[in-house]
């Protein structure tokens, strides 16, 4: 059973790198997935194991050097509390009790960091580029970082300024959402905001890798991605407040952050909208470097976008021409299992969206996203690939977001259970306990951190309700880059005072 | 006996209204008669040539040549980094489109009929059209949305609807529509080279139609400018706007009404946004009569814009209510003869200006 299993799961895991083993697997696959596994299980258990046993992904060309069964603990746990138990047609205890008895059974590569000490496997030989799969199982941080405890970490993940940086950008977004929601019910900033508590780690994790030219195009949550990519507080504080000020001078608004000097292209409403932005921001990088000969020309661009988005065409779209293209993109998922009340799981039909990267021909990859050294590593590999011209990659990170999905929104649908499980694994209190357990600075260096960021937003909130509002002479700027509408010629000039052009004559 | 021969010439479909146009064009002796989709590929031909980065973008744009041949040779020419033929997914192009446009590169993207264009219109309106207003100016979408629009011969009610009320309507949107070989020409390299979003309404049954183009418009820097409409027949007693193919059936009609002591003046509107008001309200103030043609549908049409335009600015100078000639107001049938009764044809426009000058008019409409 064990090994029907872990074929199942591997033919399950089928991505990159090589399309002859898509192939020689996909019949298996074709076979299996659609109804889930039911070579291996009967039916009414299938469904609910088939999320379980797929979910620690191991790639394909490494011989089978785990077992599913330690991740079923954590995600039994969560599970659990996610959803009430009706919704599944059954709950497999005794693997259960197997996770507890054979936790270990993977051989530690890796290098030991928060919680994927066993769940995450390096490729040792780098020789195969494109093998380059993360399996990061959701596991809570507060389990694992029990059982490291003990152990000596020789060789850390991160040294301490990043530590440092990386912490102070959480600190800085959960600040700034929460100044967010005070101002927001003081009547300061109005419409519609959408905060990001919760999923720092992902944009942390990712954006933080990034360099100024790499674009990062997100969705309506889009505060913490400016942030992150380097917008100021102000500037983002002064825009939600419609001040004049702002990083779009008050006419773009929560949804619609834009800065072409931080590549941060948007902020859009709809979802699935930015995906296609992002594939053409990531098509013109291509294009630089192979038609317009700038060959040093490498940027790479992030598309932000949520669970509920995976079900739109767009995004399928997008991954087949991403795909096809080999654009230098990496689609981040923030699967916090909640489109505004929708649930993820009632709204799709397979609902581990990394296996959609496959479909395309590229990596799916499966991450904790409440862990941000999990996936700065994931985002590192993803990053690296598309910079090396290798292609895109799917990355999902399994998030939560602590408030609702708006301020407007009261949040009645999720379990207090699940919503309690996840602030458990707060990803700042996580990282703090890292860096302090593991001796890369004192509690003290992180209160400062704090300190500081209470006031950076502050400051920004007094600058923001100091800046004036537009005045009535912005209303009708910036519609258009060319506003007369004649178009500009090449010597400065409207095209239509050049006497030269055909204007209004009756005559050929 | 001329005219009954030219009544049933057009009578006849759509097909054969060529050798009536080139007999009606034919004044002209010197000038070089180019077709609209000679006018349009060697437009692209030489933006292309000019700016690197300026790149086609569309269905069957590149190996077959373009699904109107629009793009002829131009895969050959400049490669298939350049001219890129898309899978079906237009929502999922154009937002590339618009994506590339953000970073400086100067996409063309084809659709093609503009029908297509509704399952990307998310990208069209919401990312490419306001984007340098939401953004504050800082990101500025210099692309091109071209494509045929309005109706074509028998091809059925999905296919055939008119754009441009709904792409007018946006701001932020700069919508051209040609008419011959010149507007295409110039129109198309004013679009490209200009540094916003520009939808392009081409016409299916005008791009085998030849023109007469002087030497001027053959230069590879020719340009028409955006935003102004062309007066393609003096007159004194009636205006009579129009864009696209209707232009052609103005200026027919105009002839006709040349006989009956009508003298018309037809203005070709080439831009619907930004809309000429100035030439339409300053032709309107010299003949005091309006009609207005389009081939769209009436409600909240071109047209409709141009007389409350008029109505706004000019009121006191109209003689009588401002004649709207539309397309039928339903879904474009598939019968030939139901097609002919859902589009204007010249005699509608002949009927509407001779009301306009208050002329009594047989009641009968044409077949």
């Amino acid at each position: 059973m064990c090994l029907q299993l872990t074929y199942v799961v591997k033919s399950g895991l089928v991505g990159f790198p090589l399309h002859q083993l898509n192939t020689k697997i996909l019949p298996t696959l074709s076979a299996t997935i659609p109804t889930p596994f039911p070579l291996v299980f009967s039916a009414p258990i299938v469904s609910f194991l088939s999320f379980i046993f797929s979910s620690p992904l191991s790639l394909p060309s490494s011989p089978p050097i785990f077992s599913p069964f330690p991740s079923s603990l954590p995600i039994r746990k969560k599970m659990a509390t996610a959803f009430s138990p009706s919704k599944f047609a059954a709950q497999p205890f005794p693997l259960n009790t197997t996770s507890q008895n054979n936790p270990l059974t993977i051989p530690t590569i890796a290098s030991p960091f928060l919680g994927s000490t066993r769940k995450l496997i390096r490729l040792c030989s780098s020789s195969n580029l494109n093998l380059r799969r993360r399996s990061g199982t959701v596991v809570a941080v507060s389990d694992v970082v029990k059982e490291n405890k003990s152990k000596s970490t020789p060789n850390l993940l991160i040294t301490k300024e990043e530590g440092l940086e990386l912490y102070e950008d959480m600190v800085l977004g959960r600040a700034f959402e929460d100044m967010c929601a005070q101002m927001y019910y003081r009547g300061k900033m109005f419409g519609f905001v959408h905060l990001y508590n919760g999923q720092e780690a992902v944009s942390t994790g990712f954006i933080k890798l990034l360099k100024q030219q790499d674009s990062v195009v997100s969705t309506y949550r889009d505060h913490v991605h400016a942030l992150s990519k380097g917008v100021s507080a102000r500037a983002v504080m002064s825009e939600l407040f419609g001040k004049t000020t702002g990083c779009c001078r008050g006419q773009g608004g929560s949804m619609h952050m834009f800065s072409r000097e931080h590549n941060v292209l948007g902020g859009f409403a709809f979802i699935g909208e930015g995906i296609p932005v992002a594939t053409g921001a990531a098509f013109t990088s291509k294009y630089k470097r192979e038609v317009l000969k700038e060959v040093d020309c490498d940027h790479v661009t992030l598309a932000f976008f949520g669970d509920g988005t995976c079900n739109n065409g767009q995004f399928f779209e997008c991954l087949n021409m991403a795909a096809l293209w080999k654009l230098p993109i990496v689609f981040v998922v923030e699967n916090n299992l909640w489109a505004i009340g929708m649930s993820h799981l009632r709204a799709t039909s397979d609902p581990q969206i990394y296996k959609k990267g496959p479909a395309f021909g590229m990596p799916g990859v499966h991450v904790d996203g409440m862990d941000v050294l999990k996936v700065r590593e994931v985002a590192k590999e993803a990053i690296g690939r598309a910079r090396r011209g290798e292609g895109p990659t799917l990355v999902e990170c399994e998030t939560y977001r602590f408030r609702g999905h708006s301020l407007a929104d009261p949040d009645e649908l999720r379990d207090p259970a699940e919503k309690a499980h996840y602030a458990a694994r707060d990803p700042i209190t996580a990282l703090k306990k890292y860096l302090t357990e593991n001796n890369l600075t004192s509690e003290a260096d992180l209160k400062a951190i704090d300190k500081k960021i209470d006031e950076v937003v502050e400051e920004a909130v007094e600058f923001a309700d100091e800046s004036p509002v537009p005045p009535r002479s912005q209303l009708l700027e910036n519609v258009f880059a060319d506003p007369k509408g004649f178009g500009i010629g090449p010597d400065g000039r409207y095209r239509c005072e050049d006497p030269k052009f055909t204007e209004g004559t009756a005559q050929v | 006996m001329l005219a009954i021969a030219r009544q049933r010439m057009l009578g006849q479909s759509f097909k054969k209204i060529l050798p009536a146009v080139s007999v009606l064009r034919s004044y002209s002796s010197a000038a070089k008669q180019i077709t609209v989709r000679e006018a349009l590929n060697s437009a692209l031909d030489e933006e292309m040539l000019a700016d690197p980065k300026v790149f086609l973008m569309g269905e069957e744009v590149g190996e077959y040549q373009g699904a109107y041949k629009i793009t002829k040779g131009l895969l050959e020419k400049y490669g298939p980094e350049r001219v890129l033929d898309t899978p079906i997914t237009e929502a999922g192009f154009t937002g590339i489109g618009v994506g590339a446009a953000y970073y400086g590169l100067k996409p063309v993207v084809e659709f093609m009929t503009f029908n297509f264009s509704m399952q990307a219109i998310d990208h069209i309106i919401n990312s490419a059209a306001k984007s340098n207003y939401m953004s504050a100016g800082q990101i500025s979408v210099p692309i091109v949305f071209r494509g045929p629009n309005g109706a074509a011969a028998g091809v059925g009610a999905q296919h055939s609807q008119c754009y441009a009320a709904w792409y007018a309507s946006c701001p932020g949107l700069k919508v051209l529509s040609p008419y011959n070989s010149e507007d295409a020409r110039g129109l198309l390299k004013a679009a490209i080279r200009d540094p916003d979003p520009v939808v392009f309404l081409e016409n299916e049954l005008l791009y085998g139609e030849s023109f007469p183009v002087s030497d001027e418009v053959l230069d590879s820097s020719f340009c028409l400018p955006i935003g102004k409409a062309k007066i393609e027949r003096e007159g004194k007693d009636a205006t009579i706007t129009a864009f696209s193919k209707m232009v052609g059936y103005a200026l027919k009609a105009a002839e006709m009404l040349e006989k009956d002591g009508i003298c018309a003046e037809v203005i070709n509107l080439r831009s619907i946004r930004p809309l000429d008001r100035a030439t339409i309200n300053a032709s309107v103030r010299k003949t005091n009569r309006l009609i207005t043609v389009e081939e769209g549908f009436p409600q909240h049409g071109v047209g409709a814009e141009i007389c409350a335009s008029v109505v706004e600015e000019s009121f006191s100078y109209l003689d009588a209510p401002v004649e709207r000639i539309a397309g039928a107001d339903v879904p474009m049938p598939y019968a030939a003869n139901l097609e002919r009764m859902a589009v204007p044809q010249v005699e509608d426009i002949v009927r509407a200006a001779k009301r306009a000058c208050y002329r009594s008019v047989p009641l009968a409409a044409t077949a």
